[in-house]
């Protein structure tokens, strides 16, 4: 099998990887640690995940 | 939701468009008619003498006998309690006082009138440090500096302002953070350049040189002397942007030691309130987090309008004062505001930040949706009355406020 004819995600992993990590910081450090690049995205779901509280803001234009 | 939209804009308009001016110093009873015999306004939302905490009282006692309605502290404090004395906060008033936040009728108040909108607002005069009433203070010594703020320094002081046809605020407050001050734990520059300009003008009108040098030497020795008149101009600034129906925009945040309170454009006077946090910061020698209290004062309204910790970037050395980390990571605290305001003020900007502008207009929808909430620089009381300030730290507003805020500005506006 030629390096073409894997699939994608093979073809990915078979090269440097470089991550962006969105959300749950703990992950960066155990990729920071294998000497893989990481770019943290501080992200939280809207009102912390409170579902009704996140359909409001929407209504208000959040 | 161009109803929301549309108000806010509003309301940011009004806030950026404040044009306050010091205009002079007059005793509270000639401002504020309802005023009255033992009737005291306090800092933060509203609150009865039972919830009160332990530096509050001991400033209401303080202040009770400064007023002659008791001939000593516990008198005074008996008197509280017997629900004689009237408590009602400042912002109810036009008017807003650190820590404590004070005001009572013969008390020598700064006036700043906004002269876009034609509004007036108050705040007493910065005691100095040490032992003062803002921080529970309310021994002899404390009483004495209140006298003569209020038979000596206010009527000095008041003379030359009006001598000099008011002192605009703008143009200090952007020098000031062009000097490394955010205007709540710093205040050094703007104190500074407030003495360079109104001193001419206290010679020019004070009679007794003896008087005048003591007056210079009181503002000059108190490096948060002009705290008390940006609160005031905080206030002249947020209260024209107050009543807009549909906005989201924050128009009041204090505290009173028990609770914290914030008040919406949209919602008007209407108030939501939460337990006040604890800061977190450095304490004095001697003194540790087991001798805080919670925090207070109305002095938050200069975050209102994107001082104070909004502006840490402009004050580096104040990150470390309050323990907030690296001089570095000030810039981190206003780029986090910047998430929740919908604004930079263009008037007041930072160098740190290549110019930008202080961030400006809290949106409570922002701040729910975040989960980032107001930081604030604050000084820290001992939680007993009459010993004083401990420390200065950071705290954050509770986000509890602002999801009460946003069910109900949702109500308000037929959104379920």
């Amino acid at each position: 099998m030629t390096e073409q004819d894997r699939p994608q995600y093979q073809q990915l992993l078979a090269r440097k990887v470089e991550v962006v990590n969105v959300g749950l910081e703990g992950f960066v450090k155990d990729l920071r640690d294998c000497d893989i690049g990481v770019v943290h995205v501080d992200w939280k779901p809207s009102a912390g995940g409170d579902p009704q509280m996140a359909a409001l803001l929407a209504k208000l234009g959040v | 939701m161009k109803l929301i939209e549309d108000a806010n804009q509003q309301a940011l308009t009004r806030i950026l468009e404040g044009e306050p001016r010091l205009i002079d110093i007059v005793p509270a009873r000639q401002l504020i008619p309802d005023l009255r015999e033992r009737m005291i306004l306090h800092a933060g939302p509203p609150i009865s003498w039972d919830r009160m905490c332990g530096p509050m009282r001991g400033a209401v006692a303080g202040a009770i006998v400064f007023e002659g309605w008791a001939k000593d502290l516990p008198t005074a404090t008996k008197l509280a309690a017997s629900g004689e004395i009237e408590f009602h906060p400042n912002h109810h008033f036009g008017a807003v006082g650190p820590m404590t936040g004070m005001t009572t009728m013969s008390m020598p108040l700064f006036v700043v009138e906004n002269a876009r909108f034609s509004n007036r607002a108050y705040c007493a005069i910065n005691e100095g440090l040490g032992k003062v009433m803002r921080f529970g203070g309310n021994d002899a010594s404390v009483l004495k500096r209140l006298a003569w703020l209020r038979d000596v320094f206010g009527p000095t002081l008041g003379n030359a302002i009006r001598a000099a046809g008011g002192i605009d605020l703008k143009s200090i407050v952007a020098r000031g953070l062009s000097m490394g001050d955010e205007l709540h734990q710093r205040n050094l520059a703007c104190s500074s350049v407030f003495l360079r300009e109104i001193a001419p003008w206290m010679a020019r009108t004070s009679t007794d040189n003896a008087v005048l040098a003591e007056c210079l030497a009181f503002i000059g020795q108190n490096d948060q002397f002009f705290l008390n008149i940006a609160m005031a101009m905080g206030k002249a600034i947020t209260d024209p942007a107050n009543g807009i129906r549909g906005s989201t925009i924050v128009t009041t945040m204090c505290r009173n030691g028990t609770d914290f309170g914030i008040r919406v454009s949209g919602l008007g006077e209407q108030w939501f309130t939460a337990p006040v946090e604890m800061p977190e910061g450095l304490y004095f020698a001697g003194y540790s987090e087991k001798d805080a209290n919670p925090d207070m004062g109305d002095s938050a309204i200069v975050e209102t309008i994107g001082l104070g910790g909004f502006a840490m970037a402009a004050a580096p050395a104040v990150a470390g004062f309050v323990g907030a980390g690296a001089p570095s990571e000030a810039g981190n605290f206003t780029r986090s505001m910047g998430e929740i305001t919908v604004a930079q003020n263009p008037e007041w900007t930072i160098a740190a930040m290549d110019f930008a502008g202080v961030p400006t207009g809290i949106d409570i929808r922002l701040v729910v949706d975040s989960g980032v909430v107001p930081v604030i620089n604050t000084g820290i009381a001992h939680r007993e009355p009459g010993i004083g300030q401990v420390g200065a730290g950071v705290v954050k507003a509770p986000l509890a406020c602002f999801q009460q805020a946003i069910v109900a500005i949702a109500k308000d506006l037929g959104v379920s």
